[in-house]
């Protein structure tokens, strides 16, 4: 099913003609900016230099950084009588970051929600339960109005009260929901623990966390969903910037709004289809606060074969934002990773928390873990036994030796939004 | 002989080896009136499993699950013991000589013997050859 068939399907020549248009009126905005006009001059750039494509690579990336020293409106094109909205990022370090629509940006947005969702086969005959936070976070008003658009029942229920919101699937007949996947899998608990059952559910979409293929096996099961991945950023409206199709095998990234780069990103240099780096995107259709060769952090790649639904070049699945790397004894760790080890040993739970300190000069890393009750015999060689299967199957995937705690059962926090599930202390005395 | 009457139902718990999880198993126990006979906590790296006879077992396992604990139960054997200096002597060499390998062992010393509790690896042959060798078992039932 397509919300915007003409789009969604461009021919590879059409759709570089409508890029290139659409990347002129962007630099030309960018302009507006301070921020730009220095960063064009400092490398010698008039954006009338810019004739075709590949002359984008010639300009100069912006960071995450120089969107906070912009901090509150410095990246504003607009005036901000033309500003309708404001969401903030949920910045983890430092000071938020401020992303601004006008009302053609919030238009564009929701857009791309109604194809998304409708790539997933969602419409009017579905009731729709929006599981985030509703205030700055993108998330939440975000799907909402892309929801509406094609005609879904929408249910804000916004995060908090599990039970009430497992009441609502129920009473609602809800079909479709949207949280981070930390979120669902708490869902499925608490129902499972309540043995409330969810027959209406058919549909999940999981977003804002990056999470595994053995992530989705499990809430697929638990839920009685098909599971898609929802990807996308505040700085680049928020989510629905690429999307799962029912083939479920990489993200549909939206080409007539976004021009997508891979770079490598210690050089800075441009990678081929299929060669893994950073995702470097500059959007082409925000008006108020466009962005140039935005670098996202997020580590993916481009898929070289096409797609069974005709729809655009997809990108891999997004396995961790290097905001979320940690590197331990020199060695990179995603979460991810962690994650994808524990959910593959049914001995142990799905939740966990990650510490590092400093010992004596080194990076320790140790993980609490929770045991599944059904492995317990009573006995503490099945403890000991368990640990080492963990710290084995982490070593093999990690290559680093890690200390493992094995924690009671629900023990460990569950999270509504974000998960925070590493705590570093190596910076503390 | 029925192997049966001599295999005690222990409960043992998961519980992390940090403060006041003792406590709030005892409470537990006292809260639903049950009483606790013979006990004992091995811990290894962090956890540790809290291991009891207890007079009503089912109703302990309900209890500390509906707690969210982590509960088994687990087979043990209980050997009656002199309450005298060499009591332990005497059973340890009688458990040698009958080549039992005990996987672990706690005791007590209670109003009528001392009783040392066992936990092996084949309950029916390690429970023949205690009565074989002139061993004393106690019955399951005196613990309910």
């Amino acid at each position: 099913m397509f919300w915007d068939k003409g789009k969604e399907t461009l021919a590879p020549g059409d759709l570089a003609d409508l890029q290139l248009k659409r990347l002129k009126k962007t630099l030309k905005s960018a302009e507006n900016v301070e921020f730009y006009r220095k960063q064009f001059s400092v490398v010698g750039i008039r954006t009338s230099d810019i004739r075709t494509l590949e002359d984008a690579r010639k300009l100069p990336f912006t960071k995450k950084q120089d969107l906070r020293s912009g901090y509150p409106f410095g990246f504003l094109a607009v005036p901000l009588k033309q500003v309708v909205r404001i969401h903030t990022t949920s910045g983890t370090t430092g000071k938020p970051t401020v992303v601004a629509y006008t009302r053609n940006d919030l238009d564009a947005w929701a857009e791309l929600i109604a194809r998304n969702m409708t790539m997933v086969g969602l419409g009017e005959d579905d009731v729709f339960q929006n599981m985030v936070n509703y205030g700055m976070f993108t998330g939440g008003l975000g799907f909402h109005y892309g929801a509406e658009k094609i005609g879904m029942t929408v249910i804000p229920s916004a995060t908090g009260n599990t039970t009430r919101q497992i009441e609502m699937i129920q009473d609602f007949g809800v079909t479709a929901i949207h949280c981070t996947p930390s979120y669902a899998m708490h869902l499925a608990e608490v129902a499972e623990e309540r043995h409330a059952d969810l027959p209406s559910l058919k549909t999940g979409i999981f977003g804002a966390e990056p999470w595994s293929e053995s992530m989705r096996t499990e809430l697929e099961e638990k839920l009685g969903v098909t599971a898609y991945d929802s990807y996308g950023l505040s700085e680049l409206f928020g989510p629905g910037v690429a999307f799962e199709c029912m083939e479920r095998d990489g993200l549909h990234i939206w080409h007539d709004y976004y021009l997508v780069e891979i770079i490598n990103p210690q050089t800075g240099e441009v990678m081929g289809d299929g060669e893994r780096g950073e995702l470097v995107v500059t959007p082409l259709l925000k008006e108020a606060m466009p962005l140039v060769r935005y670098r996202t952090g997020d580590v993916t790649f481009r898929m070289e074969d096409g797609c069974l639904c005709g729809r655009m070049q997809k990108i891999g699945r997004i396995t961790g934002r290097s905001d979320d790397m940690l590197v331990i004894r020199g060695i990179n760790v995603f979460p991810s990773q962690i994650e994808h080890v524990l959910l593959s040993l049914p001995e142990v739970g799905n939740q966990f928390m990650v510490y590092i300190d400093r010992v004596n000069h080194l990076d320790e890393m140790s993980i609490e873990v929770e045991m599944n009750r059904e492995y317990f015999h009573g006995e503490l060689q099945d403890l000991a036994r368990i640990q080492a299967k963990v710290v084995k199957a982490l070593r093999d995937v990690l290559e680093l030796r890690t200390s493992v705690k094995l924690v009671e059962p629900g023990s460990l926090p569950r999270f509504e939004g974000k998960a925070k599930r590493v705590i570093d202390r190596r910076g503390e005395m | 002989m029925d192997v049966k009457n001599y295999i005690i139902r222990q409960i043992s718990v998961f519980s992390e080896n940090k403060p006041g999880r003792l406590a709030s198993i005892a409470k537990a126990f006292q809260e639903e009136k049950i009483n606790i006979l013979a006990f004992s906590i091995a811990e290894a790296d962090g956890f540790g499993v809290v291991r009891a006879l207890v007079n009503q077992p089912d109703k302990a396992f309900k209890k500390l699950t509906s707690l969210g604990y982590n509960v088994a139960f687990t087979d043990v054997i209980a050997v009656k013991m002199k309450d005298e200096p060499g009591g332990l002597f005497e059973i340890a060499e009688l458990l040698g000589e009958a080549g039992i390998n005990m996987e672990y062992a706690y005791a007590y010393s209670g109003k009528e013997a001392a009783v040392l509790i066992i936990r092996v690896d084949h309950l029916d042959e390690a429970v023949s050859r205690i009565l074989t060798k002139g061993g004393t078992l106690l019955e399951a039932k005196v613990f309910s």
